[in-house]
């Protein structure tokens, strides 16, 4: 493999080591417009499998080398070999039409908070400053995290519930890289992990449920109840603590020992997900059928919010683009996508918002004006 | 019997026991895995003679407190106190300890089913085989067929397993389901 391909964004640039005042644009506009439709960020909800109530499916593995310290305990060089190891062998399935090597570490900050924005990294793996990278296909919707809390971290991503094609397309994977490293196995524990609670099959299924009518009914802490049952982890959008849950509810399972990953996938593609889904279409239609006038209410006066607002923060921008989405889930808005409203809803964060601008993250009155205009013109 | 490698299931070539505060730690390393732990190894077919990284990690190991990890110095303190491992191989140091916690924090599942590394197939091949040794012995105490029971025994101790193994666990059966395809 050449070494030239291996690092694409420019390695003058230390980690944190940029002066804020001077602009500069962000290496990753490269990933150009590919971005957004392949994962069907843009696409409409109808053709997605249950793309009314699920924004989007995810499956992560997680694996370790065999001779090598966990990445807790590891030195800087065996972290560096560790990325080495990784990037001389070939990625399946995916990565095959196209794969883009990010030197993490070497990354400006606004841009490793734009993977992470795009679910491509995680919060911890944008703060870290040991040597890390991450693989990301051209089409967006896997990505190899390299150094994470264990050394590789796969990850697959689908709007609405596409579990069932995932799980195919990250085992074509996971079998790729077994053919050129030697994972950490244990025949009683499995899959051996830094932490010792995902040993097993090192999986973690989770979907990001939309539940805006279930909030309304204030039935969310009956779903948290009946997720708490079913041992799932329940988080926020961003996996941010449950308080801040919204409307947006991501379920993930918790044991990762004692059963097989094709029978997760499926209790999750046949149980566990639809049950949910269930939930929040019949509490949609209990909002149409008790009081039609008021929903339209609470839908139209989010839009008119959206389409008239000058500044606009984060947690008032998702929850009114939440409304919308409800709405255009109802059929009660029918000039706006719902692909259009999933992308927005990525658009707005800061990193983004830098992005679009060319430039570093701003301070949150630049922020607010920049997402009302984002808005204002994408719903016009 | 023929000692496997602590990482993989082929022979081990170096056998090595360190002892520091009065505790001992065996590590046994197939050729391949020796080199990439930094045992140099003379030539493939004299004795391992051991040299560089076996010194370092026995002077380094006189800094670590006892019962640490023969490979990263990590112990159960540091588990506890953070929560994640140090290598591999502490799974195998702390393999009781561990494996409490991992049965608490899995809803009691105590035994992998799934995927597995494509060089793993002959531990898993052999895992099962334990555990089915394990049933029979078992079943055979039940029914008091004690000579057929002392067979049972010996075969398990000839694939390395321990005839407690056949009682530790109600549901070792669980262990020769191995589902999800091989890594292949
Ligand atoms: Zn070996
Ligand atoms: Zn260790």
């Amino acid at each position: 493999m050449s070494t030239s391909g291996r690092e694409p964004i420019d390695d003058e640039r230390t980690p944190e080591g940029r002066g804020s005042q001077q602009p500069h644009a962000s290496p990753l506009i490269g990933f150009g417009d590919a971005w957004g439709d392949a994962r069907g960020d843009a696409r409409g909800g109808s053709e997605i499998p249950c793309g009314d109530c699920v924004l989007s499916s995810r499956i992560r593995l997680a694996r370790n080398l065999v001779g090598f310290s966990f990445v807790n305990r590891a030195t800087q060089s065996q972290l560096s070999d560790v990325v080495h190891r990784v990037q001389a062998t070939r990625l399946g399935g995916p990565f095959e039409s196209g794969v883009r090597w990010v030197n993490v570490q070497a990354t400006a900050p606004v841009d490793r908070l734009l993977l992470f924005e795009r679910n491509l990294i995680s919060r911890p793996f944008v703060e870290a400053t040991h040597p890390r990278c991450v693989a990301i296909s051209t089409d967006e919707t896997a990505s190899v995290m390299v150094n994470e809390e264990d050394h590789l971290r796969l990850q697959m991503l689908a709007p609405g519930l596409q579990l069932r094609p995932l799980a195919e397309r990250m085992f074509a994977l996971d079998s790729a890289l077994d053919r050129g490293l030697e994972f950490a196995f244990h025949p009683r524990f499995g899959y051996l992990t830094a932490c010792p609670t995902n040993v097993g099959t090192g999986i973690r299924v989770s979907a990001m449920l939309h539940l805006p009518a279930l909030h309304m009914l204030e039935e969310l802490e009956k779903v948290q109840r009946a997720a708490k049952d079913l041992h799932l982890a329940v988080r926020g959008f961003h996996g941010e603590g449950t308080d801040a849950l919204g409307d947006f509810f991501q379920v993930s399972n918790q044991t990762t020992l004692g059963r097989s990953e094709q029978d997760l996938v499926d209790e999750f593609t046949d149980s566990i997900v639809p049950r949910f889904v269930e939930y929040e279409r019949a509490a949609r239609r209990a909002l149409c059928e008790r009081d039609l006038a008021s929903l339209d209410d609470r839908v139209f006066r989010a839009l008119g919010i959206l389409r008239a607002c000058r500044l606009l923060a984060l947690d008032e921008a998702i929850k009114f683009l939440s409304r919308v989405r409800l709405g255009v889930a109802l059929g009660r808005i029918s000039d706006i996508p719902l692909g259009l409203v999933n992308r927005l809803l990525l658009e707005v964060q800061p990193a983004h918002l830098a992005r679009a601008r060319g430039g570093e993250l701003g301070n949150g009155r630049d922020d607010r004006a920049a997402r009302a205009d984002l808005i204002r013109a994408a719903l016009r | 019997m023929e000692r496997t490698c602590d990482c993989c299931p082929n022979p081990a070539v170096v056998h090595e026991t360190v002892v520091h505060s009065g505790i001992q730690t065996e590590v046994h390393l197939c050729a391949e895995h020796a080199e990439q732990r930094g045992y140099i190894l003379p030539s493939a077919t004299g004795p391992a003679l051991i040299v560089g990284k076996l010194l370092q990690q026995v002077q380094s190991a006189a800094a670590r407190p006892a019962n640490a990890c023969a490979s990263c110095g990590t112990t159960m303190a540091t588990v506890r106190e953070t929560g994640l491992v140090g290598c591999p191989l502490c799974y195998r140091h702390f393999e009781d300890a561990l494996g409490a916690v991992i049965s608490r924090a899995q809803a009691g599942a105590s035994v992998h089913v799934g995927r597995h590394p494509a060089h793993a197939a002959d531990l898993v091949d052999r895992a099962a085989m334990r555990n089915r040794l394990a049933r029979e012995l078992r079943e055979a105490v039940s029914r008091e067929e004690y000579e057929r029971a002392a067979k049972l025994r010996d075969r398990l101790h000839a694939i390395g397993g321990s005839p407690s193994d056949a009682f530790a666990s109600a549901d070792a059966d669980d262990a020769t389901r191995v589902e999800g395809g091989s890594a292949e």
